[in-house]
């Protein structure tokens, strides 16, 4: 069974999660990616406010699918974490906790993960019509000229994940490689 | 000269891109099934039991398998006896794209000036059209949204012929480990072996087209993509990372003689979501 987790993530619960953990999400996600990404951290180089507070906060790399009318949202699974390292130390500086994508991060990021206690979970990339039925609101927050790469807030309800990077320096897509690779 | 309008590529190309947005072929879902009996990794089967329950939601639904919807690749083959009539066979594919994505609620993720402003076309025009002159009267449109994910781990390499068949195994299992969990495993690995470096490219985005797990008609090459299959199998990476023994559901090598002097090998990766769709006017 997994573990149902609520966020904004406690320091309990990001101490307790471990790397390979199953859990369902229910509370509040920011969403962004790229483009949202670099005007937050040119935000923060300016000496200015992000669009919400940060701090404590799990954010979603995605961008959705149109939503068709009268529904809250369109397909909606993750990208590619890795594109995010590039603009992630700023942001786990400012406070956040949690990343959810799919892909592997650098080990500089890695690192600052560890030290700054935020955890990296993943959801299962090409499902995103399933992990939309999980999201029950959705509003642009900001950067609402970037399209499908607006800064969204979204409200979930046990929504699916695994955790890849806990605080603890475990690695799922490391030790789940490990276990089952066979040398030749 | 058999005359084929305009407007009926421009529909064509609208549906196609839809019909490859919300609906997974069989091809991949009967290899989605055969993994799953065989992933010993109860997390990489739960990831491949999700992957078939989407592709339900999404058909049902009509709403995409994946947000990322891809950048609009079309191939055309078209007759040499065929006439199009009523106007630019390209302009007429781009106006099915933007159909396509307005009418099918798709992501847009195409953007102008990659190297700077990165503005979103808006419509997901252009799409990248690749057009080959063939026999007939006829014109067949293939229709491949391709997402960013699996594309970006694409590899090329100019190997020397003392390579051989040992240094393009290495080769494609090294990027397939490379990529490790980004390109959405498990995969469909596109092999392009032989002739330039553009010719081996191309040849291995046209191998993800042939049904997951066909092999090459020639045995040979049969049996080399047998190899780098159960290679890249033994690496573990696993459905979406998570550890396993499906890594692949199919490598697909397609071969073009080479130069004296070279052995272009290119890699290009399909996700699980696999999505292309023909038709032929």
């Amino acid at each position: 069974m997994p573990k149902r987790v609520a966020l904004p993530l406690s320091e309990k619960t990001i101490k307790d999660l471990r790397a390979g953990d199953a859990v369902v999400l229910t509370g509040v996600l920011y969403v962004a990616r790229d483009a949202a990404h670099k005007r937050m951290v040119a935000a923060l180089e300016e000496g200015g406010k992000l669009p919400f507070d940060i701090r404590g906060q799990t954010i979603y790399y995605m961008g959705p699918t149109p939503a068709k009318p009268g529904r809250i949202i369109g397909s909606a699974g993750p990208t590619t974490s890795g594109r995010m390292d590039a603009f992630t130390l700023p942001l786990l500086a400012a406070g956040l906790k949690g990343m959810l994508g799919k892909g592997m991060r650098s080990p500089e990021i890695k690192s600052a993960m560890k030290s700054r206690g935020a955890v990296y979970l993943a959801a299962v990339g090409g499902t995103g019509a399933l992990l939309g039925q999980h999201i029950r609101k959705a509003e642009v927050i900001a950067y609402e000229d970037l399209g499908p790469e607006a800064l969204l807030r979204l409200e979930v309800v046990d929504f699916p994940a695994t955790v890849i990077n806990d605080i603890h320096g475990g690695d799922l897509y490391q030790e789940g490689k490990a276990r089952y690779r066979i040398s030749r | 000269m058999r005359e084929i309008s305009a407007g009926a590529v421009t529909g064509t190309v609208a549906r196609l891109f839809q019909e490859a947005n919300f609906e997974l072929a069989e091809d991949v879902k009967a290899a989605l099934r055969a993994a799953l009996e065989r992933e010993e990794s109860a997390e990489g089967r739960e990831v491949i039991t999700r992957i078939l329950e989407n592709a339900e939601a999404a058909a049902r639904e009509a709403v995409p398998l994946c947000q990322d919807c891809g950048l609009a690749v079309v191939f055309l083959e078209v007759g040499q006896e065929a006439h199009i009539v009523g106007g630019d066979i390209t302009a007429a594919v781009n106006e099915g794209v933007r159909q396509a994505y307005r009418e099918g609620y798709l992501r847009k993720s195409a953007v102008r000036r990659p190297y700077s402003a990165r503005e979103n076309t808006g419509d997901n025009a252009p799409a990248v059209v690749h057009t080959e002159i063939v026999p007939g009267d006829r014109i067949k449109i293939t229709a491949m949204p391709k997402g960013a994910g699996a594309e970006n781990m694409t590899r090329l390499a100019m190997l020397t012929p003392a390579r051989g068949r040992r240094g393009i195994i290495d080769f494609v299992a090294e990027t397939v480990d490379r990529a490790g969990s980004n390109p959405c495993p498990p995969l469909i690995v596109g092999v392009g072996i032989g002739g330039t470096a553009e010719k081996t490219m191309l040849l291995s985005k046209k191998a993800l087209l042939r049904p997951v797990g066909e092999p090459n008609s020639d045995a040979e090459a049969a049996g080399l993509e047998g190899e780098i299959l159960e290679t890249v199998n033994n690496l573990g990476i696993g459905p979406m990372g998570y550890g396993g023994r499906i890594t692949a559901l199919a490598v697909h090598a397609e071969v073009f003689p080479s130069h004296i002097g070279s052995l272009p090998v290119a890699v290009n990766l399909q996700c699980h979501c696999a999505r292309h769709k023909s038709q032929v006017l």
